[in-house]
């Protein structure tokens, strides 16, 4: 039980619908009775690592993102205390993306972010490892062997990286950042550790009225999550990567 | 001839080296005592004691806290034990409220007297959090065992 | 026939005058690094959008001719070219102080410069970065003791399958360092395997560019002889690795506009990217490319030294505009989140990325320039790199003993 599951103990995304299925007896069984590996991953005890069996994902639906509306953003630079500033120099998180097909007219308007990846082109290219993937998906930078090399800025399709520019000072003392080393969203791994199980952005947008955006475990059948993107259509951006993002997005 | 060369060479280094030992010996004690007169002065936090002996975690503490840091980094592991953020929360310093404002502060008393450099306050935060309402806590043990409840069912289920 | 190396003097007015002005820009190079290292990059001109910028320019150019520096000596070792065995210390000298000087400059450039020890000691290998870290390590390496080889009686046997060896590894080396930008899936300027072979291609250039003006430099200088035949058959050479160059670039760009998806990109960097457009067709292909290899290829202008010179200059600014072009032109396109839409957002979405460089930027790139320099003028005062005389009977007596 206390054993790590590894982030190489992948499961393709076609077969994890079925090895779900079959593990949760396996689980039920073999497993301490009465523990299930889902439960585990809504709150999970303090001393216990994280979890393959859980892949935190993000689902927006972009038909009921309002534009001009930045409230998940702000929301971000609040948890996280990040400075708002917009300047090409400054942190982003998260941003909010206005989109016009050239051919139809269509607007669009949508949030986005890192995308935690299954195959993280940031996590291949870094020379140090800083970069990672932890084993419920979640895509970190690890500070204390972050060089600053910029290289993950360089990989990633989705620029969801910024580099701390200047020193910083009155960090959340959930939230360490600082000069020199290369950030990006963490799906506030803070509260999804306390057991939360959501996000800064995603109680702003719910708060709000706009419900556009939904956060959860892609892992179990049963949360919300899974079952809309069993149900509905939804999409990844740049999905000819291939890189299994665990942010997926709705109407566009 | 080449033999005996190298022996004696081969001697002198051991010799060398057993002098550099006892050295260190000798003088570990006596930096101690030196030390004892002008020790800096440091506030020793709230609470009865710390979560080691205070000898221990002198020499260990960087130990606890590497490895702490990457067990929560990596794995996710959050007990409190060991963290970071529980040292600030009882070290901080009334008077500004920080571990490392000044150079009388929990951990720059000792590190500005040792003279060794650290870089944990590039990133992290100096003081403890801001107490900020009960509720989030609440509200996350409530979430909690019905879930719990809910995903044992629903496992069961293909 | 045996040819003999001697330090050079090392005490004239213009040696000290030479090695002051490097002394200077190299101090330069190393407060900007301090300066950067304590207010954050915010002082520079790189910004999240522009995330590698001069310095980055300086470093990859130097790498890549730090490669290309040591191919007078493979010619000499293992294509056995007896002609070029007097230079192939000089070529050993310069590949590694060329690579000094460079990994200086991306170095310092570090978010962490402090945390060097963590890129020596933590490795991902999947990552290219990594390995590169270890093919820089191997070059230092091998590269000395292939000097080794060369300057010491008890190393002679091993002469052959170490300079075998370096050249295999320098090939791997530039392979790496071409793969930096042709691994990146995410955008459109790199993303292309194409890159590892140009990126070769245009070390045997500026490599052999850097060599040939280093090389001109200390025998006018000492006053030493140097014929006209091993200047003229490295200037034919050069002449080749020019022309080799601009094929790959016409490959690289001919294949991108035949790609409806990457019109875009070929637009901006050939038509209306601003300063870009102007690096490519002025600094690198005309002032790189067309005027060098005319120059060359002249019949008279060809067989002057000072056009030599001027040629070798012209190829090395070539290769820092391409460089420009390469790595800053790649960052500012923007990266096409959405095909088939238009975006806009705070994160500078969808606009091309304006960059100025700080003056911080170039003291750096240029500290590195004079550090590898700084290292081959003291190197030749100290050791005996340089062949006393490469007149032209010496060469010739060379060329009969193959």
């Amino acid at each position: 039980m206390s054993q790590p599951v590894r982030p190489e103990d992948k499961i393709e995304n076609g077969e994890r619908r079925a090895f779900l299925a079959a593990g949760a007896a396996v689980a039920g069984t073999a497993i301490a009775p009465g523990v299930l590996l889902y439960g585990m991953a809504q709150a999970k005890p303090a001393d216990q690592p994280v979890s393959a069996k859980v892949r935190w994902g993000m689902l927006i639906d972009t038909t009921k993102c309002a534009t001009g509306c930045t409230e998940c953003v702000t929301a971000c630079n609040t948890e996280n205390s990040l400075s708002g500033k917009t300047g090409p120099q400054d942190s982003q998180w998260i941003r909010k993306v206005e989109l016009k097909n050239l051919q139809t007219g269509a607007r669009h308007s949508l949030p986005m972010l890192c995308q935690h990846c299954e195959h993280p082109p940031c996590v291949d290219v870094c020379p140090t490892g800083a970069s990672f993937r932890r084993a419920d998906g979640i895509v970190l930078v690890d500070r204390h062997i972050c060089i600053g090399c910029r290289y993950c800025m360089m990989a990633c399709p989705y620029k969801a990286r910024s580099l701390v520019h200047e020193n910083l000072t009155d960090q959340n003392p959930e939230v360490p950042r600082g000069k020199g080393c290369v950030e990006s969203c963490t799906f506030c791994v803070q509260k999804v550790d306390r057991g939360e199980n959501t996000t800064a952005c995603v109680e702003a947008c719910n708060a709000a009225g706009h419900k556009a955006m939904l956060f959860g475990d892609l892992n179990d059948p049963e949360s919300e999550i899974a079952k809309t993107v069993k149900t509905y259509a939804s999409t990844e951006v740049r999905a000819d990567l291939n890189l299994n993002t665990g942010v997926r997005y709705q109407g566009i | 001839m080449a033999r005996l060369d190298l022996a004696s060479k081969l001697g002198s280094w051991l010799r060398f080296a057993a002098l550099i030992g006892a050295a260190a010996v000798l003088a570990a004690p006596s930096f101690q005592a030196a030390a004892g007169v002008d020790k800096p002065k440091l506030e020793r936090g709230k609470g009865e004691r710390c979560v080691e002996d205070t000898d221990f975690m002198r020499r260990n503490h960087m130990q606890l806290l590497k490895h702490h840091r990457d067990e929560t980094m990596h794995r996710g592991i959050r007990t409190t034990k060991h963290s970071l953020k529980g040292c600030v929360e009882c070290h901080a310093s009334e008077k500004t409220g920080s571990v490392a404002a000044t150079k009388e502060d929990f951990c720059m008393a000792c590190h500005t007297y040792a003279s060794v450099k650290l870089d944990c306050w590039d990133c992290h935060a100096t003081k403890p959090m801001a107490k900020k309402p009960a509720k989030t806590e609440a509200a996350a043990e409530a979430k909690t065992s019905p879930l719990m409840a809910n995903t044992q069912n629903g496992g069961a289920k293909p | 026939m045996k040819i003999a190396f001697r330090e050079i003097e090392g005490k004239s007015q213009g040696y000290w005058g030479l090695f002051a002005v490097l002394a200077i820009l190299a101090a330069l190079g190393v407060g900007s690094a301090l300066y950067m290292e304590h207010h954050g990059h915010i002082v520079t001109g790189m910004d999240n959008q522009i995330v590698w910028g001069l310095p980055h320019v300086f470093a990859v150019f130097l790498i890549v001719a730090a490669s290309g520096a040591l191919n007078v000596a493979s010619i000499a070792t293992v294509f056995g070219k007896t002609l070029y065995k007097p230079l192939n210390r000089l070529s050993g000298l310069l590949a590694i102080a060329l690579l000094a000087g460079g990994l200086m400059v991306l170095v310092l450039d570090l978010g962490r410069a402090d945390r060097l020890i963590v890129a020596m000691t933590y490795y991902n290998f999947k990552s290219i970065f990594a390995w590169n870290v270890i093919l820089y390590n191997g070059f230092f390496a091998i590269v000395i003791a292939y000097l080794w080889t060369m300057m010491d009686q008890k190393g002679g046997r091993w002469y052959k399958p170490v300079g075998l060896l370096a050249f295999v590894w320098r090939l791997i080396l530039t392979t790496g360092t071409g793969s930096i930008f042709g691994f990146l899936v995410a955008r459109e300027a790199y993303d292309a395997a194409l890159l590892a072979p140009m990126f070769i291609v245009f070390s045997f250039n500026y490599g052999l560019a850097v060599f040939l003006l280093v090389l001109m430099g200390f025998y006018a200088g000492t006053g030493r002889a140097l014929g006209d035949k091993m200047v003229l058959r490295l200037k034919n050479l050069l002449g080749v690795f020019i022309a080799a160059s601009l094929y790959f670039v016409f490959v690289y760009h001919i294949t991108n506009l035949y790609f409806t998806k990457h019109h875009g990109l070929e637009a901006f960097i050939l038509m209306n990217g601003g300063i870009h457009t102007l690096m490519f067709w002025v600094g690198q292909v005309v002032l790189g490319y067309l005027l060098p290899m005319a120059i060359l290829f002249h019949p008279g202008l060809g067989n002057s030294r000072a056009w030599i010179a001027l040629a070798a200059l012209l190829a090395i600014l070539g290769g820092l505009a391409q460089m420009y072009v390469t790595i800053i032109g790649g960052q500012a396109y923007p990266i096409d989140l959405f095909p088939g839409f238009e975006v806009s957002s705070s994160f500078y979405d969808g606009v091309v990325h304006p960059y100025t460089p700080s003056a911080l930027e170039l003291m750096l790139g240029l500290g590195g320039v004079a550090v590898a320099l700084l290292m081959v003028a003291f190197a030749v005062k100290v050791l005996r790199f340089l062949p006393e005389r490469l007149d032209d009977e010496t060469v010739a007596a060379l060329h009969g003993a193959k």
